[in-house]
């Protein structure tokens, strides 16, 4: 035996030789990006859950691949470019996947069939309790109003450059829903998912930091002291009928929601019918947790260095922030036009719960609700537009797969 | 009027959809403001619409209910007085930590306030004993 050249091959092998090698230095950049990321996931709790996957997901793949030829990978960029080049012999070609790709690259047929998502959203509706909406339903003007940083942030994209599928990904960030943003992407700019997957959940995270100074800025003292009314009761009977009636409404309206408000819809039905405990049961807990695992490291997967480290991630990154914000600003406007309409009773810090993002938004209401008056209570008022949002931002995705699938 | 309202939304939507497709999915600034707009504007109509339906459900179950009020009231006179349990002989929850006393705070403010709590702790709600909750006037 040859130690020398065994030696040699061994070092060829490597990851650490491929650190040296062409763009090899991107993913090590990326690693320590990854590591960032665990910081933040662990230490910082920024949406632990999804935040860790992703983070540890961004770490095996940018060990394991260095560009085409990388066949001991994880997860193949090539084989889904080919997968989505209609001159390939492999386009649409799941078998092709499963033949020469690795364990995340087949996680990943679950993103990118668009299933994932939609059984995060199923458990989201087992997990939800629409009374406080059915109770108030003008908080339906909450939730989409707080929609406008979507389209203003489409819009932005488009001034800078991207086209108008990878715009309306980019734009879905203002969504502030995690599913929503992973699935229209999936669909309509596959290579940008990881790094609006990142800023989606990375900003959701940051929503008690970026929300207060816009609420603050927007609303005045007495405004913010305003203290609801409590809202009806809604009976047993109202809540089994919603999901019903939405989802054949939304349905109807929009054919492109099916996979996202079917199955939140078919969840918040399980939780309220009565008759489905252990069904419900397992949707919140044990299936939800089985897809954010599969979820959050498949989605981390696609953060290869050779296509995460441009200047269109700096871009999204920014982009999706301003998405936020406009969303936020939306929301607390139309707050504000119903404080003025109702003579005060509505208080516009409700508004900003617009934005989807499931209860965050809503505790952010809360805190600041309770600081300008320590007797206000406005969680539960918060709700509405909050839940109204996830069906908002379910609209908006639904309407932008129309336009630009 | 209704059929040329009709006309004119198909027709953004339309131009909306062969924007993207002529443009090589390049759109022109000023595609992408008619998109942006009619896009807002879709989910507005959506979510109005649907607040209009929850409102017409409301009022249904809210007449239904006021309906069969004054019909069980009489019952409810007619009925023998059931005699109230008192606080110590009723029965604990499984899994409560004993009986909290409420003053001027109704029931299901107390128990997002106990849920609050419970959160803000870290420790799960059954090993919490709240004692009594009063609104400070």
């Amino acid at each position: 035996m040859d130690v020398i050249e065994t030696l040699k091959t061994l070092w060829n092998d490597s990851g650490f030789q491929s650190f040296f090698v062409d763009s090899g230095w991107k993913n090590l950049v990326m690693i320590v990006i990854s590591c960032l990321l665990l910081y933040l996931g662990i230490k910082k709790k920024f949406e632990p859950l999804l935040l860790v996957g992703i983070a540890f997901g961004c770490l095996l793949v940018n060990l394991s691949y260095f560009g085409e030829g990388s066949s001991d990978a994880l997860y193949h960029l090539d084989l889904w470019d080919n997968f989505l080049d209609p001159e390939h012999e492999d386009y649409h070609s799941y078998g092709a996947i499963l033949k020469h790709g690795g364990l995340l690259d087949i996680l990943y047929i679950g993103v990118k069939a668009g299933v994932y998502p939609s059984l995060i959203f199923m458990g989201v509706g087992a997990m939800t309790d629409f009374g406080p909406l059915i109770s108030n339903p003008k908080s339906l003007l909450l939730g989409a109003a707080a929609q406008m940083g979507v389209f203003l942030a489409f819009f932005g994209a488009i001034c800078l450059g991207f086209t108008g599928q990878e715009a309306a990904s980019i734009g879905i960030i203002g969504g502030a829903d995690g599913p929503t943003a992973i699935f229209l992407t999936t669909r309509l700019a596959p290579h940008l998912l990881g790094a609006i997957a990142i800023a989606a959940y990375s900003y959701m995270a940051l929503i008690p930091m970026i929300q207060p100074p816009i609420m603050k800025a927007l609303t005045t003292e007495k405004e913010r002291q305003v203290k609801m009314e409590q809202s009806r009761t809604v009976s047993k009977t109202e809540k089994i009928i919603f999901p019903i009636i939405v989802a054949m409404f939304v349905i109807l309206l929009l054919p492109s929601t099916a996979p996202l408000v079917g199955c939140l819809m078919l969840g918040n039905l399980w939780r309220e019918c009565g008759v489905t405990e252990r069904l419900s049961d397992t949707v919140q807990n044990a299936l939800m947790n089985i897809v954010t695992v599969f979820l959050g490291i498949s989605v981390g997967a696609t953060t290869a260095a050779t296509r995460f480290l441009s200047m269109q991630t700096i871009k999204i990154v920014v982009l999706g922030l301003t998405a936020f914000c406009f969303s936020t600003i939306g929301g607390l406007l139309v707050g504000k036009l119903m404080y003025k309409l109702s003579g005060g009773k509505i208080n516009p810090l409700i508004g900003s719960a617009g934005v989807s993002a499931v209860p965050m938004a809503a505790r952010v209401s809360q805190m600041e609700g309770q600081k300008a008056n320590p007797k206000n209570f406005l969680l539960m008022h918060a709700m509405g537009p909050n839940v109204a949002g996830v069906i908002g931002s379910a609209i908006a995705a639904g309407f932008l797969l129309a336009v630009f699938k | 009027m209704v059929e040329n309202t009709t006309i004119a939304v198909t027709e953004i939507a339309t131009k909306a959809t062969e924007a993207t497709t002529e443009a090589g999915d390049k759109l022109s600034i000023g595609e992408a403001a008619v998109t942006a707009v009619f896009g807002y504007s879709v989910v507005f109509a959506g979510l109005v619409i649907l607040m209009i339906v929850l409102y017409c459900t409301g009022a249904y179950f809210k007449s239904k209910e006021e309906k069969s009020k004054p019909a069980v009231a009489p019952a409810n006179n007619a009925a023998p007085a059931v005699k109230a349990v008192p606080a110590a002989e009723q029965k604990l929850a499984p899994g409560s930590a004993g009986h909290v006393k409420l003053f001027d705070v109704p029931d299901k403010e107390a128990a997002m306030i106990m849920a609050i709590v419970a959160d803000k702790m870290q420790k799960p709600l059954n090993e919490l004993h709240f004692i009594s909750i009063k609104e400070v006037k």
